[in-house]
């Protein structure tokens, strides 16, 4: 399990636009590099992400090996109604991991 | 090339001892790098270097070792107990008559009062573990207590500091010293203080030590590295660290 | 045949070989390949300047790691919101960077991410609008070396 950096308001009112930021902790091999006796490197990075609330999808992104080691994404949503926001990663291997927040919307 | 004139030029001046820099004009690496990485240090909620805090935050509590103790146990609550331990390291092990880094001290611990085999030099676990002391310390400013057991190593660091080394011939005060603030290529030269470490460093995309940055810095003057753990390298640290008394650690720093 | 090694500028070039690093060969895009990338994207309809601002630092420290925020003047509302947004580069290995899938329910059309930067290029964002229409923004980078690395 990656370590993961997740930041966002834990009350927000109904209707406001609140960010979310996201770290997680990934080399994100390029593919592109030789080490020392001339072999690649194969690549090996997170390429999508996923945010839902309360199970629908709100944010998506696809990544390829131009996005920096440890990804950072920082975005929007609308502070809908209470419950819970889920943030997906899945990396080459098709593994995926899921954080959950929860958030209280008055 | 700007570096073969600065050779030059500094082989022109070899006889004059390079001036320490005043205690007014000292400054973090921070001030000299760019608004969008000072950016990144400054939001905890984006620095990538908080995620080595948060990995030592797991360990410092986590059982290890054959006397199966976490940091924890001996040392309770690390924003007490770790608070201002960076900013006064390297210190004074009697037992090994010799200074110790955070590093150093902290696989001390594991095998001593753990029982534990040490981390591997420059792994992300050891990383992690000091990034998170040393955070304790964030806001506070270095300062080493003045040992006399220490001061052989003192000298040894400073004389290190100012010995012309590798390919290029120059020590390291001729940049941090006598050219901070000037660019070398791209680069702006910082001071050379080790406000932030462990630092992220951009180059690196991780964590790394200050022996890792000083490795660096000697091969970019062509010179034979010191290995991890090399007492030139700790008595580097040691002066390092003296050398920048006052100035508050940042830890976990973010550099280019 | 384009050698996309020889192609690099020689400082990053002895850099890399010196840290025992190097990019394979051919491993250097180009503005045609991106061009390519974007045409197939938006098919037969016509680019517009405008709503988008890519930011980017003009001149950047490290090209490892570069801070990118992206935004599209959009009311987000059902009726006209952002449905995607496009990042793609000049002179890396390959042309894309990302690709973000917006809504409605965004409320806000920003993404804020860090991006590599092989050379000093061209970035180039591009906004897909659900009415389909298509607005884009580019900026200029400028990467410079760190100094003292591995290599």
């Amino acid at each position: 399990m990656a370590r993961v950096l997740i930041n966002l308001p834990a009350q927000a009112k109904r209707g406001e636009i609140i960010e979310i930021k996201t770290l997680i902790a990934h080399p994100m091999e390029t593919g592109y590099r030789l080490g020392r006796t001339g072999v690649v490197f194969p690549r090996d990075i997170i390429n999508g992400f996923v945010c839902t609330y309360n199970g629908e999808q709100v944010f998506r992104a696809e990544l390829f090996p131009a996005i920096a080691a440890n990804p950072f994404i920082a975005f929007f949503t609308v502070a809908t109604e209470s419950g819970e926001i889920a943030f997906s990663w899945t990396d080459d291997r098709g593994e995926t991991q899921t954080e959950v927040r929860q958030i209280t919307v008055e | 090339m700007n570096v073969l004139v600065l050779a030059a030029t500094a082989a022109i001046a070899t006889a004059a001892a390079a001036a320490e820099i005043s205690p007014e004009d000292r400054r973090s690496g921070y001030d000299f790098a760019g608004a969008e990485t000072r950016a990144m240090q400054d939001d905890d909620t984006a620095n990538p270097g908080m995620l080595g805090v948060l990995q030592g935050e797991t360990l410092w509590a986590a059982k290890a070792g054959a006397a199966d103790k976490s940091c924890a146990d001996c040392h309770g609550d690390a924003r007490a107990s770790m608070k201002g331990v960076a900013a006064r390291y390297p210190t004074f092990e009697p037992i090994l008559g010799r200074p110790l880094d955070l590093e150093a001290r902290i696989n001390r611990c594991r095998g001593e009062h753990q029982g534990a085999a040490p981390f591997a030099g420059e792994s992300a676990d050891l990383l992690a573990l000091t990034a998170f002391v040393a955070y304790q310390s964030r806001g506070l400013p270095i300062a080493l207590p003045e040992k006399p057991e220490l001061q052989p190593f003192l000298d040894l660091g400073g004389e290190l500091f100012h010995r012309r080394q590798g390919q290029l011939n120059l020590s390291c005060s001729q940049c941090h010293d006598d050219n901070w603030g000037k660019r070398l290529a791209g680069a702006v030269i910082p001071q050379g203080h080790p406000t932030g470490y462990p630092v992220y460093r951009l180059e690196w995309q991780s964590l790394g030590s200050l022996q890792r940055r000083l490795r660096n810095c000697m091969i970019g003057v062509r010179a034979e590295p010191y290995e991890y753990g090399a007492p030139e390298a700790v008595a580097l640290e040691l002066y390092l660290m003296v050398r920048a008394r006052g100035l508050l650690i940042e830890t976990p720093g973010v550099r280019p | 045949m384009r050698n996309g090694w020889l192609s690099l500028p020689t400082r990053r070039l002895v850099l890399l070989a010196g840290a025992g690093f190097s990019l394979t060969p051919h491993a250097v895009a180009s503005p045609a390949e991106m061009d390519e990338v974007i045409r197939n994207l938006i098919g037969e309809a016509t680019i517009k300047r405008g709503k988008v601002m890519l930011e980017l630092p003009p001149i950047v420290e490290n090209g490892n790691v570069v801070p990118l925020t992206v935004s599209v003047d959009s009311p987000m509302s059902e009726a006209n919101h952002v449905t995607a947004i496009h990042i793609f580069n000049e002179k890396n290995p390959q042309p894309y960077v990302a690709t973000f899938n917006l809504g409605p329910r965004a409320g806000r059309a920003g993404v804020s991410t860090r991006i590599r930067l092989a050379d000093s290029q061209r970035v180039v964002a591009i906004a897909r609008l659900n009415d389909g229409s298509f607005w884009s923004d580019s900026a200029d980078v400028i990467v410079t070396l760190a100094a003292c690395a591995e290599g």
